[in-house]
């Protein structure tokens, strides 16, 4: 099943469109990255996957694990975030309530869900470990803990919810050199291991290039270029992309 | 924690020299003779002397105000002009009374405004918010004493609903006599079990203490409102969305915390400004509160008892800016690590 | 041109404004009416002679009526046309309180904001003990040991009110006086003051209009509360405090002497308030609603 299909996404504000993805599809264990540079719309596309922009019109066609973002009641809406699309954001502290230590907030969304009890003390303890977390963190408030410590946080999240795929929102950019391979390994481990799909959102061709099996390059609010990313990397057909592509001076080779 | 509240106390302390001096400059603009005031038109030369003596007039203005200070910190307030007791002593009897009216409004202001508030942010732009703009507008527009009388001839002397005045029926004296504690009433009444002295407090407290919390109820529900959408804007929150919270959810759950941050700071601003505010609506009920006191005062020309009243005031205000600013740590843990 | 534009810049603002919020439009509105009572008083109250110390002992409080539109007070008076009167002495304390408020305020803000240092020190710290007393508690001890009069009123509450606007100018100059463009004018030897007239001060208007106008209501109301307390206006002056405070006990039988000079107060300060607070909404760009 196609966990996230997007058909002729357009989203406006003040009349002018500021992001349109024709097609994207985002299958179990795959992961799809959109890239550009800020303002080229590929942030807006994602919360509009989610049904989280309130204050642009959107229109066009998107499913997310079989939910109609567009035509859902809101209560399906709910019951589909975290449970089943979970969100990473880009500034992994900010994303967490000042005043919520971590295992409230875990606590909080698993009862959301309908998991509590035991069950919801095995899937925190499971997720926590899954990530790579010291179970101790979950007594802290975010100011507590590092940058990377709060991302992977938000990505045990989405894994305790039972996430079956993760719109990720430059999930590094906010991160160290060495902790963003940190986290970086963990989505990788997390798709191989777990099969959970991954839709990224990034201006850093060194980590699509990396994770990434299918690509869209965007720009001014349009999709350029979407294609396999070793395609994509190997031939690009756009001139914007390979002006992308041409300013990293080194694209590492993707680790298998 | 420690150097921010090191800070934070010297700043206090020369706020707290500042209004010391301030109050001294006002009671020294007195046009008069504060001797002729206090030993009466009539009085001997030798009484006035002896009253000059007693206020220290003959002395230069800066060895006044270092006896000022002296007297302050070691407790003395001066002399009530018009009751013959130290101001000490009169405000210690008359402040309990404005801390209960003050104290009950400020509770009723949060319990009201903080929902109220939560209501326009979670329907903002549409009816509800509108409502309450123009309601927590009003709250703040309309003249205290005014609709203290108005409230009044509605409400207890027409509807009969409540007590007319006073802190409690005077019968009660003789029946159920009240064992003074802390001299709030309600709490010496509640911790002595003194039912009908309680039930009866409770009842004369509703009136004036909604009225004064007017004021504040309408400050506290637009800055809930605002401070709700602030939060409701950030990133946490459209986490909270996307973890699959409803907005309601997201506002009371998440956002409502790191918002009560400005509101408690509002809090204790208006604080001191509603025990002033209280002065007026005392007047009205005949709350033997502060506000009385300086009535009586005012009318007067009691000058060390509204020196006192005025110094006890400020104090407060810088008091209550105080604890709330070391208490945002209980709410918002980040203030802590500051 | 960029004064010119500076200029109608608020105007031109205060029309998006109406068409924005319906409430500031309607505050602004309601102002103007009061503005126009005040001023027209003695050509349109109905018995000018009313406003000042005639009496007609024969048509003492005389219910709301063709005659009396607002009833009559205690000496046969028309409340209407007292109402009107007294909107002048209201409107008189308010600008008269807002201006020396203003620019003592103003003046030494732009001295702290500018020159920093000792100076701003000195000045903020004062403005903090001026802060800790409530306007109402400083301008009370005031009014009593000064003679009661509108004049004490005004004295009272303008010293309590230039704080305000001190904090307000001299964070406007501070910012102001980081900004590149302000070194390099001093740096080419351009005097201080000239720096202040041509890039303060037109920066300062903005949010100062704005605190004007939401401090307009609270000096309406403490001066009406001064005058409740009998430190303000006293008889044969029309002025609502006052008003209130002759008829209070005759609230129960005579409603109309105390319900109309206190709702002339909360109309007053409630367009005043949602006046200011539409003014800050649009004007105030970090706090323009996203």
């Amino acid at each position: 099943m196609t966990l996230v299909k997007v058909r002729d996404l357009v989203v406006r504000a003040g009349g002018r469109v500021i992001s349109s993805v024709p097609v994207l599809d985002v299958e179990p264990g795959r992961c799809v990255a959109i890239v550009g540079e800020s303002g080229s719309g590929k942030t807006t596309a994602l919360m509009a996957t989610l049904g989280l922009l309130d204050t642009a019109e959107v229109t066009g066609e998107i499913g997310v694990c079989g939910v109609d973002v567009a035509t859902a009641s809101p209560r399906r809406l709910r019951e589909m975030r975290g449970a089943r699309a979970a969100l990473v954001m880009q500034s992994p502290r900010a994303a967490l309530t000042p005043t919520m230590r971590l295992g409230t907030l875990m606590r909080r969304a698993l009862a959301r869900h309908g998991v509590t009890g035991r069950e919801a003390a095995r899937r925190a303890e499971d997720a926590v470990a899954a990530v790579l977390l010291d179970p101790a963190l979950l007594a802290r408030y975010p100011h507590e803990v590092s940058g990377g410590q709060a991302q992977r946080f938000a990505i045990a999240l989405a894994i305790a919810l039972g996430a079956e795929v993760i719109l990720a929102d430059e999930p590094t950019s906010a991160l160290d050199v060495t902790v963003q391979a940190e986290v970086v390994g963990v989505l990788r481990r997390l798709r191989d291991e777990r099969g959970l799909a991954l839709l990224l959102v990034s201006h850093d061709l060194a980590l699509v290039s990396s994770v990434a099996d299918h690509v869209l390059v965007m720009r001014d609010g349009a999709v350029v270029e979407s294609g396999p990313a070793a395609e994509v990397f190997a031939r690009p057909r756009d001139p914007y992309t390979r002006e992308l592509i041409a300013a990293v001076p080194e694209l590492p080779e993707a680790t298998p | 924690m420690a150097r921010y509240l090191a800070r934070r106390l010297g700043q206090a302390a020369l706020v707290v020299a500042g209004v010391i001096a301030l109050t001294f400059v006002v009671t020294r603009l007195v046009p008069g003779d504060p001797a002729v005031a206090y030993a009466g038109p009539k009085a001997s030369p030798a009484e006035l002397a002896a009253a000059r003596a007693r206020f220290g007039l003959d002395d230069s203005v800066p060895a006044q105000l270092l006896a000022y200070v002296r007297d302050l910190l070691s407790g003395d307030w001066g002399t009530s002009l018009h009751t013959r007791r130290p101001v000490a002593l009169d405000l210690a009897t008359a402040f309990p009374a404005s801390l209960e009216l003050v104290g009950a409004a400020l509770l009723a202001a949060v319990v009201i405004g903080v929902p109220v508030g939560g209501l326009a942010a979670r329907h903002r732009g549409r009816g509800p918010d509108l409502g309450v703009r123009v309601c927590s507008v009003l709250a703040v527009s309309v003249p205290v004493f005014w609709l203290a009388l108005a409230v009044q001839t509605v409400f207890a002397s027409n509807l009969g609903w409540f007590p007319v005045a006073g802190e409690y029926d005077n019968a009660l004296d003789a029946t159920s006599p009240l064992h003074v504690y802390t001299n709030i009433t309600v709490v010496d009444a509640a911790i002595t079990g003194n039912w009908p002295m309680l039930t009866s407090t409770l009842s004369h407290l509703v009136l004036p203490a909604l009225v004064v919390a007017a004021y504040p109820a309408g400050l506290i529900a637009q800055m809930t409102r605002a401070a709700l959408i602030e939060e409701a804007g950030h990133d946490h929150a459209r986490m909270a969305r996307a973890l699959g919270f409803g907005e309601t959810a997201v506002l009371t759950r998440f956002a409502l915390r790191p918002a009560l941050n400005p509101v408690l700071s509002l809090i204790a601003l208006v604080f001191a400004y509603s025990v002033v505010n209280g002065f007026l609506v005392e007047a009205v009920f005949n709350w033997p509160g502060l506000g009385r006191y300086a009535a009586d005062s005012i009318r007067s020309l009691d000058t060390p008892a509204i020196a006192g009243v005025t110094l006890l005031v400020a104090l407060l205000y810088v008091l209550a800016n105080l604890v709330v600013d070391l208490f945002q740590g209980v709410i918002d843990p980040r203030a802590r690590a500051r | 041109m960029t004064t010119l534009a500076l200029r109608r810049t608020p105007l031109r603002r205060l029309g998006d404004l109406a068409r924005a919020d319906v409430l500031a439009a309607v505050g602004l509105v309601v102002l103007v009416l009061i503005v126009l009572a005040a001023l027209l008083a003695p050509w349109i109250a109905p018995y000018p002679d009313d406003g000042g110390a005639a009496t007609h002992p024969a048509e003492a409080l005389l219910p709301p009526g063709g005659d009396h539109w607002f009833g009559t007070d205690q000496v046969g008076r028309d409340v209407l046309s007292r109402v009107l009167f007294g909107a002048r002495t209201s409107l008189f304390i308010a600008a008269a309180v807002l201006v020396v408020a203003a620019v003592a305020g103003v003046a030494l803000g732009v001295v702290a904001g500018y020159a920093g240092g000792w100076a701003r020190d000195v000045i903020m710290r004062i403005t903090d003990v001026f802060l800790a007393f409530p306007a109402l508690l400083l301008s009370l001890a005031l009014a009593v040991v000064l003679q009661p009069s509108v004049t004490t009123v005004v004295v009272a509450i303008a010293v309590t009110w230039w704080p305000w606007y001190a904090r307000l100018t001299a964070s406007v100059a501070a910012s102001v006086g980081r900004r590149g463009y302000i070194d390099a004018a001093r740096c080419l030897g351009v005097p201080a003051p000239l720096i202040i007239v041509r890039h303060v001060l037109p920066n300062s208007l903005t949010p100062v209009l704005v605190q004007l106008s939401l401090d307009g209501g609270g000096v309406i109301l403490t001066a009406a509360a001064l005058s409740y307390l009998g430190l303000g206006a006293h008889e044969p002056t029309a002025e609502w405090g006052l008003m209130v405070e002759q008829g209070q006990t005759l609230f129960t039988t005579d409603w109309w002497v105390v319900t109309f000079p206190g709702l002339a107060i909360l109309v007053t300060a409630f367009a005043f308030n949602v006046l200011g607070e539409g003014l800050r909404a649009s004007l105030d760009p970090h706090r323009r609603p996203r």
